[in-house]
């Protein structure tokens, strides 16, 4: 329905809630009371600190990598040592960051407080899925540790069932355990959101985040039991010696690659689903608006889920797969841009005569729709058949894919934890710092991978440690670029930290956004609300300044980030577009 | 499934009635069991592409395996599904001892089809049934080169690959031996249900507990019924 806005406010913002003497963060402080914790909150935590040693082993992969390919014939590794560091760095980033990052860590804490549960449906599950994801990755590091693992991530058969010398199958049995960890979360989410949402918590009420999340724990759930039995497969193969992948009795290796797929491009959307709910918040919250076409983003959520199962052989267009089959699946691929393209636009839609305040987790929010867009537009090359042969295998991919991982999936996962950190842990981040690194993140990403798209489609393959003269010069701008991300990277890990112990204390709203997550005091409680809420409206009503429990709305912060007074009583868009606003649910 | 631990009262902390708590394990294990058909699904994905490459040799390979064995075992499974919601019965009425002797019963056939299973196992050890390269000192290796291959060269008939027979063996055993890991863990839980009644931890309030175990004793019991005729049922037009 359409109401016409006359005052700004509708009604005052609730009062500041009472600081609880006990809450989630100082209820116990032995290493007893983390470690066996039920709290999904807690549990958040422990996968938050997990996975930051994981992203920071991967990321010091990579430099390692980046730095050899200074030199054309490689600056400081043997051809050895580069195969290993290049699988050690897909292998941990993926299946050990990207994958648990924001299920893991933003899903776990906020999918039940955005819903308005007391915790997730099964919280001893959802505690074994952080220790059987620590056990997978033990192995993973075990197998890096004791001399890596050089196939690549991608696994393919026979080098990996026969050929290859290295640690296969610690590695294998870790990415195998890990998976069922992120089944285990997948499974959580989705029965939480099913059945703990509180009353008036609607399907169409929920965040965007939650219908995100939702989308994501379908394709965890069935995705990712095909790779496991696969990798079953790949271990019997390589311990027996023969197995259904062994071309010497009639196997077909291919057929891994199929197999593989199937998981592992889901797997993509498993890792970007959760960025383009994050942004989704985001984007609404710091342009003051409504989110615009709030049902198109969250069903085109569902269609990149389910197209997402359809399209997996694109990655084996040059591994002779029948010409019809690869038309299809080269029209499945564009497919899927659609939903993609539709959120975009949404966003766009949104930020129009918004009244947009530029605090980190916007800057990494608008850093990430950029990034999304660069990178799924450059999918659409590699999507068509044509071009894909030639670029097949180049840095191309390398550049596609990590704009979307990397400028997608680890901004956003970025701005999420800027976005709900005051929340997460009662404290405010300085604010410039932020804004500093999310300036030197954008800048420093840009460099590392643009010259890669040059390389790529002047022909350098990805993976090889050695190239023609000609592209040093790419080479050592992308590395140049690679040294400003870590940089970037450097600097939250720094004031993050700091902001625990001199950061100011964070009211229970500071961005004075509309989610449930927000009408709870900073840190939560245990048990996250003081009573059960009641939802009376939808998730974003920014216009007209009400949060989902039919209070008004907080100052927001102003423009220059310090303090109050930037829009000077107006929660809702300036101009013309306050007078009509749609209102969800 | 975190199935109640718990003494009575049985409603969990975080959520608000029995009806959540119970809907909530329910949609869970329906859950899980859509993992384990996908799990399963790549596997029979993987048959699918081979048997229709290769029907003949998938045909002969399947008429070494011991049918009579998978017939009694399919028996026993089927009856222990029978058990099992007799179980389900009993626990929704209170009736401890009824509910006990289900799970015993259950499990009890559960087991039994392992030890079927085990002999099986053993034999086809025995006759060297490998898919590795012992395969060829078996009498079935030596039947298809002195019988079966000439008498189908006579035919006009394409020979069978003693490769092929193998890479069937390999589904063989791997689809089995999943399968035997998901019966095991399947028959750990049902003696931890009867473990936990005879304790009196499974009030009729409670009893979702048992349905929710049951959902995966049938599943597992659902995917013998496709590995039986897949498997053991292939050759059944070579007769042997």
């Amino acid at each position: 329905m359409s109401i016409a806005i006359r005052e700004f406010r509708s009604a005052p913002p609730p009062p500041e809630p009472v600081t609880p003497q006990v809450n989630y963060l100082n209820n116990g402080y032995s290493l007893w009371s983390w470690l066996f914790t039920v709290d999904h909150k807690r549990i958040g935590i422990l996968y938050l600190l997990s996975i930051t040693v994981f992203f920071t082993l991967g990321g010091a992969a990579a430099g390692l990598v980046r730095i050899n390919l200074v030199s054309p014939t490689g600056a400081i590794l043997t051809e050895d040592q580069y195969n290993r560091m290049f699988t050690a760095h897909g292998v941990m980033m993926l299946f050990f960051f990207l994958i648990p990052a924001v299920p893991g860590v933003l899903g776990n804490f906020f999918v039940p407080m955005m819903i308005g549960a007391k915790d997730m449906a099964f919280p001893k599950l959802n505690l074994a899925s952080w220790y059987v994801f620590m056990i997978g990755a033990g192995f993973a590091a075990y197998a890096v540790l004791v001399g890596g693992i050089d196939t690549g991530w991608t696994l393919y058969p026979p080098y990996s069932s026969r050929y290859s010398h290295t640690n296969v199958i610690p590695g294998v049995l870790g990415v195998f355990i890990s998976g069922f960890s992120s089944i285990m979360t997948g499974l959580n989410i989705l029965v939480t959101i099913h059945k703990m949402r509180c009353p008036g918590m609607t399907w169409g009420r929920l965040p965007l985040f939650i219908w995100s999340m939702y989308a994501t724990s379908l394709i965890q759930l069935l995705a990712t039991p095909v790779v496991a039995v696969t990798l079953v497969l790949l271990m019997v193969e390589r311990l027996a010696g023969v197995g259904i992948f062994d071309p010497s009795i009639g196997g077909d290796p291919v057929l891994f690659q199929h197999m593989f797929w199937f998981y592992s491009h889901p797997a993509v959307y498993i890792m970007i689903l959760p960025g383009m709910g994050v942004a989704s918040e985001i984007l609404t919250c710091f342009s003051r608006k409504n989110i615009f076409g709030y049902k198109a983003v969250a069903w085109s959520s569902m269609g990149i889920a389910v197209v997402g199962f359809l399209l997996w052989a694109h990655h084996m267009f040059v591994a002779g797969i029948s010409y019809y089959s690869a038309l299809m699946f080269s029209f499945l691929s564009m497919l899927v841009a659609v939903p993609s393209a539709i959120k975009v636009f949404n966003w766009t839609s949104t930020l129009y005569r918004g009244s947009i305040t530029f605090q980190a987790p916007m800057l990494f929010s608008l850093a990430f729709v950029v990034l999304f867009t660069i990178g799924g537009l450059t999918g659409l090359f590699l999507a068509t058949l044509g071009t894909d042969i030639h670029l097949h295998d180049t840095y191309f991919v390398v550049a596609h894919f990590h704009f979307v991982m990397v400028g997608g999936m680890v901004l956003a996962y970025m701005a999420g934890i800027h976005f709900w950190w005051p929340k997460m842990t009662g404290r405010m981040y300085s604010d410039w710092w932020s804004r500093i690194a999310a300036s030197i993140i954008f800048v420093g990403f840009f460099l590392t991978f643009v010259p890669q798209f040059v390389l790529g489609y002047n022909g350098m393959p990805r993976r090889y440690p050695n190239y023609p003269q000609a592209f040093q010069v790419y080479n050592v701008l992308s590395t140049a670029g690679a040294s400003i991300l870590g940089l970037g990277y450097l600097l939250p890990a720094i004031y993050l930290p700091l902001s625990l112990f001199f950061g100011d204390k964070a009211t229970a709203n500071p961005w004075s956004a509309t989610g449930l997550e927000w009408q709870t005091s900073s840190p939560p409680l245990v048990f996250n609300f003081e009573t059960l809420p009641v939802v009376v409206c939808g998730p974003y009503e920014y216009a007209i300044g009400v949060d989902q429990l039919g209070r008004g709305l907080p100052e927001p912060p102003g423009p220059g980030g310090s303090g109050l007074g930037g829009h000077e009583g107006v929660t809702g868009p300036a101009g013309p577009m306050n007078k009509e606003t749609h209102v969800v649910g | 499934m975190s199935a109640s631990t718990l003494h009575p009262p049985v409603l969990k902390h975080h959520f608000d009635n029995l009806h959540q708590q119970h809907a909530s394990e329910r949609l869970g294990m329906w859950m899980f069991l859509a993992t384990e058909v996908m799990f399963f699904a790549g596997l029979f994905a993987a048959y699918t592409v081979y048997r229709m490459w290769y029907p003949d040799d998938f045909e002969f390979a399947g008429s070494l395996l011991l049918w009579k064995i998978a017939a009694i075992n399919t028996f026993l499974l089927i009856t222990s599904s029978l058990t099992m919601t007799l179980a389900i019965r009993c626990a929704q009425y209170g009736d401890r001892k009824g509910l006990i002797r289900n799970l015993l019963i259950t499990a009890a056939l559960g087991t039994a089809f392992m030890g079927f299973k085990t002999y099986e196992y053993l034999t086809d050890f025995e006759e060297k049934l490998l898919p590795t390269q012992a395969f060829y000192e078996s009498h079935a290796a030596h039947d298809l080169e002195t019988k079966v291959n000439p008498e189908r060269a006579r035919l006009g008939l394409e020979a069978i690959s003693s490769e092929r027979v193998r890479l069937f063996l390999c589904f063989y055993y791997v689809m089995t031996g999943i399968h035997s890991i998901h019966l095991v863990v399947g028959i750990g839980c049902v003696l931890w249900l009867a473990w936990e009644a005879w304790r009196g931890t499974i009030p009729p309030d409670n009893y979702s507990t048992v349905d929710v175990v049951s959902l995966y004793w049938h599943l597992v019991d659902a995917i013998w019924l496709f590995l039986m005729p897949l498997l053991y049922l292939a050759g059944a037009g070579m007769g042997h």
